[in-house]
């Protein structure tokens, strides 16, 4: 079943053109890498689907929601289909890791505080950091502070997980970690798409990699084949 | 040379030709002495003020005095102009030779300075509303009513006596002018002050109305530094030529202020060779400083809490209308975003004096806000334009990947405001917000121009009666310390609650 369908976008920063008919799906369940060197427009995708930056042509379906070109979002219910964990976090500072966790599900999707702090506390507990609840994020090392993000990102039990440069503030061990961490997510039924250079990583966990090269798909195939 | 001063720009010439202007007044005053004498134009008609005609020039009885004192020293005289209620302390220090400005015998007066014989004999006048005029007869029948009258004046005196005996609530004012302009608005239920004053009062405010008998009687003087008996002596003794020959006589002729008070007193002053009179109030310049201390200190600790009142109170408004302008120059339409920029550059950008005069007496003729309210919401919105400017700053600073992240997971905007954006921008926020609130703190002193009595009004007040500023304002110090340092303590601990979380 498709859950992420993405048809000929096109996206501008300012002068430069950094997607230029962008189309591929994926399915539910699918663990989906972006690949490419810096520049070649992964995150600006990323971003296009998480409905942070608009498109300018083209259409983005997520779940029952469709992203367009020159039509305002209505966010919240997009965000209940995909969700996003960024290269360097992005944690609420103000907050500590339990909050951060479940801040969207009391106030996104109205669930009653205790549960959403329950569900939570097991989130944490899932990713290895249980006992670090009630950190605030700048006492969290790196791998920490993403795996606090992960589970802020799945709190709100999304259809589509989409992860930037997931690797980049972790250690060789750490990454076997994450990617036993990625499958499990998928093998629950959620679409996860990270966008990385990390070729080793992709081949531990990835189903299907895409090459992007100057905003375009170059390469599509197994990791086996990159 | 020529190409040079072409080329100098106008405003350098100006400032130039001013400078030399005022460096050469010095040489002029050497070639001919002067008398510099001291009094407050803004007073007024008929002591000294502006000539309508000439601005430049002054014009009144006391100008006059000045003229008949200086003219029989050989001097010419030199007008300094002193706030009313500084006359005294300026006096003492020496910035002019004799003080003529409506000035009050007093035995504190007499204490402190060299005071000249009286040329004028006034009496204390209870001025009410026309329909007031029978049930207001005395101060007796104004219980818990607000009287205004003039600050460091007998009638203040007066008033703070009644206040133990009778139950009236003394309201100072900083002019003789705005006394009436309220009475007559409601603001105040009766004036208390000096016949002179009260007839002007009446005939420019229409529906009020003198009640008779008066109060009490005073005179005015002429005050000199205490060391400088010489000289008044030498004024003494012209006073009393001018009295025996009939010259000042005329000057209040020419005022409409002759009647048949002054020759009685002129015939007491001639007959002796130093004034008897009787002090119509003790006051406070017999005690000793510690004494007298002793006495202030509830009244200082009364004002102390004003103050900390009128800044707490005035600092919340300006909290969360700084928040509103903040919000609505980030998030609002391009107009409303203009809008408020103009109000805070107006805000800003004009003294936080004239807004309290335009609030409490621009506005009066509109609506009348007491004094207390006038002095909040000025404060309130003055500090609300810089809190506005600092909250923009702030939410301005929060990073856009707290933004990011929390639309992505789906709050709204006004959810990302409220749990994301506002909380981090109040913790950039903080810092400025406790010097904001520190200067707030001190420029609520500001607020006695509008007749409401704190901190440094109350201290000014202390110290006009005992003659001296200095434990006054060490204590008045000391007292804004109090209240000031624990705020900056807690600030510094909830600063270090978000750093450990």
């Amino acid at each position: 079943m498709i859950t992420l369908d993405v048809r000929d976008v096109t996206m501008e920063r300012g002068a430069r053109i950094v997607l230029r008919g962008v189309t591929f799906s994926a399915n539910r369940g699918e663990l989906l890498a972006l690949i490419g060197m810096s520049g070649t427009g992964k995150t600006s995708l990323l971003r296009a689907i998480s409905g942070l930056d608009p498109i300018k042509t083209g259409e983005i379906r997520v779940g029952d929601v469709e992203i367009r070109a020159g039509r305002t979002l209505r966010l919240p219910e997009l965000h209940r289909s995909v969700s996003m964990v960024f290269q360097f976090h992005h944690l609420f500072s103000h907050m500590s890791a339990l909050q951060n966790v479940w801040l969207a599900p009391v106030h996104v999707l109205r669930q009653p505080r205790s549960a959403a702090e329950g569900r939570a506390r097991e989130l944490l507990e899932m990713l290895g950091v249980g006992s670090r609840a009630d950190a605030m994020p700048h006492e969290l090392s790196g791998g920490e502070a993403q795996r606090v993000a992960i589970a802020r990102a799945l709190a709100v039990e999304p259809g589509v997980l989409l992860m930037d440069e997931p690797t980049a503030s972790l250690d060789r061990a750490r990454r076997g970690d994450l990617a036993a961490t990625l499958l499990q997510v998928a093998a629950q039924g959620c679409t996860v798409v990270i966008a990385t250079h990390d070729t080793e990583f992709v081949g531990a966990c990835a189903h299907r990699v895409m090459m992007l090269n100057d905003g375009r798909i170059a390469r599509e195939g197994k990791p086996a084949e990159f | 040379m020529d190409r040079d001063l072409a080329s100098f720009p106008p405003v350098l010439i100006v400032v130039a030709v001013t400078v030399t202007a005022l460096l050469a007044s010095p040489a002029r005053a050497q070639s001919e002495p002067e008398l510099r004498w001291g009094g407050d134009a803004e007073g007024g008609a008929p002591f000294v003020e502006a000539d309508p005609q000439d601005p430049a020039r002054l014009i009144g009885f006391d100008v006059e005095v000045a003229e008949l004192l200086a003219r029989g020293l050989s001097q010419s005289p030199r007008f300094v102009q002193v706030p009313f209620t500084s006359l005294e302390a300026s006096a003492a220090r020496g910035d002019f030779d004799i003080g003529l400005s409506g000035i009050e015998d007093s035995p504190a007066r007499r204490v402190r300075l060299a005071v000249t014989v009286p040329y004028y004999e006034f009496r204390e006048i209870l001025t009410v509303r026309e329909t007031d005029r029978a049930r207001f007869r005395t101060l007796a029948d104004l219980r818990e009513r607000r009287v205004a009258t003039l600050a460091a004046t007998l009638a203040y005196d007066m008033l703070v006596a009644a206040q133990a005996t009778d139950g009236i609530i003394p309201v100072t004012y900083e002019d003789d002018v705005h006394p009436y302009s309220d009475l007559a608005l409601g603001r105040v239920d009766a004036v208390v002050l000096d016949y002179v004053l009260a007839e002007r009062g009446v005939s420019r405010n229409p529906g009020l109305a003198n009640q008779e008998p008066s109060l009490g009687v005073g005179h005015y003087v002429g005050v000199l530094a205490p060391g400088n008996s010489e000289l008044r002596d030498r004024v003494d003794e012209l006073l009393r030529q001018a009295m025996r020959d009939g010259r000042l006589e005329a000057i209040f002729r020419r005022w409409g202020m002759w009647n048949e008070d002054q020759p009685r007193l002129y015939a007491r002053v001639l007959a002796s060779s130093a004034t008897e009179m009787v002090p119509a109030s003790a006051g406070a310049a017999g005690l000793d400083v510690w004494e007298a201390t002793r006495r202030y200190a509830p009244s200082l600790v009364r004002a102390a809490v004003i103050t900390l009142v009128i800044s707490c109170v005035a600092m919340a408004l300006a909290v969360v209308v700084g928040a509103l302008i903040a919000s609505g120059r980030v998030y609002g339409p391009r107009p409303l975003q203009s809008l408020l920029t103009a109000y805070v550059e107006v805000i800003r950008g004009t003294p936080l004096l004239l807004q309290l005069f335009v609030l409490y007496f621009g506005l009066a003729e509109v609506v009348q806000l007491p004094a207390f309210l006038a002095a909040l919401i000025g404060l309130g919105l003055n500090y609300s334009a810089y809190e506005s400017e600092i909250y923009r700053g702030a939410l301005e600073a929060v990073p856009q990947g707290q933004l990011d992240s929390a639309r992505t997971l789906g709050l709204t905007g006004p959810q990302t405001l409220v749990l994301v954006r506002g909380p981090q921008a109040f913790r950039l926020a903080l810092a400025p917000m406790t010097n904001d609130f520190v200067a707030l703190l001190k420029d609520s002193s500001l607020v006695s121009v509008i007749t409401v009595v704190e901190l440094t009004k109350q201290t000014s007040i202390f110290a006009a009666n005992i003659g001296t500023w200095l434990v006054p304002g060490a204590l008045c110090a000391a007292m804004y310390l109090v209240m000031s340092l624990p705020l900056a303590r807690l600030a510094r601990r909830i600063e270090k609650g978000w750093r450990r979380g």
